[in-house]
């Protein structure tokens, strides 16, 4: 059974159409990421998957169970999932070891408090009060938070954003690990790097309809479409786009005696493909 | 397999953590606790009077103090911080996790139990070395001191929660919600003897529980004769206990309809 099944889900609000008749299926173990601009419906479409918004239309469940659940099952759906939310920006009067601990009292089964503080990078700052950590050190606590309840399903929304480069990779270490223990994660960001490192599949929501699901390396025809073979010649840089990029690369070395001047073969990257359907599909500038 | 910890279990964990987050917050913990005392060491010095025979002015203030004591710690201290969770996000990580509404709601009240009693010590303590304040001297008094603190806390906690949707930002939380108490404070006879006021401050006052709160404490706090000096000409204790009550199921009834997670 799948993770997340959603089948014509729609939300308005007053005349906007905020979500418009979204299907997705999410297996286990699988990293899914929702790609689309501002005001896609994206976020939307995560609060009711967390049960944080109602629906007005369409079958939704999460992990078996209705989100709209309330009372002692919404207890138990909550035990069961993670979710790291855009940004927390508490007073912060308390240490990174004290929250991570007293939100593990929240569920049934959580993780050592002590283990997870060690996967997020923080053992450093674990006597620290939050007030005194940086942007990036907080939403690492923002994601030991999430995953403090060992959750079958985790929710990551923007996750690195305000990390540096070396922060990004190792969380992104930390996800794949999650992936490996079982969970299941629905990630949105805006970052395609992130969405191509890490998801098995993505899905492009613009104007509250799913305009693909693929995996990241086929969205888009990006698989098939033309190469771009670059290289200089007489001082000049020149291009061609070709289906058998490997031809003009074997032309060019029998014309070049020994190595081609600047020679790159690149296929569109997973931004150019996610642009260019942004952009035809909604005809706006994001 | 439900093995989640229960709601009471949990609020007493929120509860430690809440005291804990409170008194790292020094200069708060200075200002809301040794605030009472600063006034009651103003007024107590300026007004010196005797009111009636055997009670000053001073040791009317202290028993109008105490109760004030309970909307601060409560109602004024939550209706400020709640909307500031709020906008920190912090109300809306709470709501993703298995952590009950009830359970919040019993962490903050044993916060507001917590303050409550420290001043309530320290306001005695004052009273009773430099204002010739005498403590209640029968158990049937201490008992209506004991029920008046138990449910004046749940009563101001659960308004608090209430009052916490008024305001729209955590920013502009405070000037909503201090000048509500204040106004409060002047027509409920905190700073000014209560039959003095207008007939129709008195009457506005009596809606709401602070009033009742502070005629509680001076049943407790002045001698009997005194009673003859309030509106009534009693204490009106059964009327207190009533009035108090409803105000907290009107506070639980909103808390629970119109507790906001998030920022709208």
């Amino acid at each position: 059974m799948n993770v997340i099944e959603v089948r014509g889900l729609r939300k308005n609000y007053g005349a906007n159409k905020a979500v418009d008749g979204v299907d997705l299926s999410i297996a286990q173990g699988e990293i899914f990421a929702l790609l689309g601009p501002n005001g896609a419906g994206k976020t939307t479409c995560v609060e009711i998957l967390e049960g944080f918004r109602k629906r007005d239309s369409g079958d939704v469940t999460v992990l078996g169970i209705d989100p709209e659940v309330s009372g002692t099952g919404a207890r138990d759906f909550r035990n069961r999932i993670g979710i790291v939310l855009q940004s927390t920006s508490d007073a912060g009067d308390l240490t990174v070891s004290e929250t991570i601990a007293h939100f593990s009292g929240y569920y049934s089964k959580p993780r050592d408090p002590q283990e997870v503080i060690n996967a997020v990078g923080l053992t450093e700052k674990k006597d620290a009060l939050i007030r005194s950590l940086s942007g990036g050190q907080r939403r690492r606590l923002d994601v030991g938070l999430g995953i403090i309840g060992s959750p079958e399903l985790l929710f990551l929304d923007e996750p690195t954003t305000g990390f540096d480069p070396e922060a990004r990779r190792s969380f992104w270490a930390l996800i794949r690990e999650l992936q490996n223990s079982g969970s299941t994660i629905l990630l949105t960001t805006h970052y395609l790097d992130e969405a191509e490192a890490l998801a098995d599949r993505v899905a492009v929501i613009n104007r509250g309809k799913i305009i693909e699901t693929s995996t990241p390396t086929n969205l888009g025809g990006r698989a098939t479409s033309l190469a771009r073979v670059q290289w200089e010649e007489n001082g000049i840089m020149r291009e061609e786009l070709s289906a058998e990029p490997t031809a003009i690369v074997k032309r060019l070395s029998q014309q070049f005696t020994g190595e081609i001047p600047k020679l790159a073969v690149v296929r569109p990257t997973l931004e150019d493909i996610y642009i260019e359907m942004i952009g035809e599909k909604s005809g706006a500038t994001e | 397999m439900n093995t989640l910890p229960s709601m009471l279990n949990l609020g007493i964990r929120r509860g430690g953590l809440e005291i804990r987050q409170f008194m790292r917050q020094r200069e708060s913990v200075v200002f809301t606790l040794l605030f009472p005392l600063i006034l009651l060491a103003i007024f107590g010095s300026v007004f010196k009077d005797t009111i009636a025979p055997g009670v000053t002015f001073s040791q009317y203030f202290v028993a109008g103090m105490i109760a004030s004591g309970l909307v601060n710690s409560g109602f004024q201290q939550l209706a400020i911080v709640i909307p500031m969770e709020r906008d920190f996000g912090s109300l809306k990580r709470l709501r993703g996790t298995p952590m009950p509404l009830a359970s919040y709601f019993i962490g903050k009240t044993i916060l507001v139990l917590a303050g409550m009693l420290i001043q309530v010590i320290l306001l005695l303590a004052g009273g009773v070395i430099f204002f010739g304040l005498s403590m209640p001297t029968s158990a049937s008094k201490w008992l209506t001191f004991a029920w008046l603190i138990v449910l004046g806390t749940a009563c101001s906690t659960a308004l608090g929660i209430a009052f916490s949707v008024v305001p729209k930002s955590g920013r502009g939380a405070s000037a909503v919600v201090s000048p509500v108490v204040i106004i409060l404070q002047f027509f409920s006879g905190v700073f000014f003897i209560f039959t003095q006021l207008p007939a129709w401050m008195q009457q506005v006052a009596a809606i709401f529980p602070l009033k009742w709160l502070c005629q509680g404490m001076r049943s407790v706090f002045l001698p009997d004769s005194f009673a003859n000096s309030e509106v009534a000409h009693s204490w009106e204790t059964g009327k207190t206990f009533a009035i108090l009550l409803v105000w907290l199921v009107v506070g639980i009834f909103f808390s629970i309809r119109t507790f906001k997670w998030e920022r709208s």
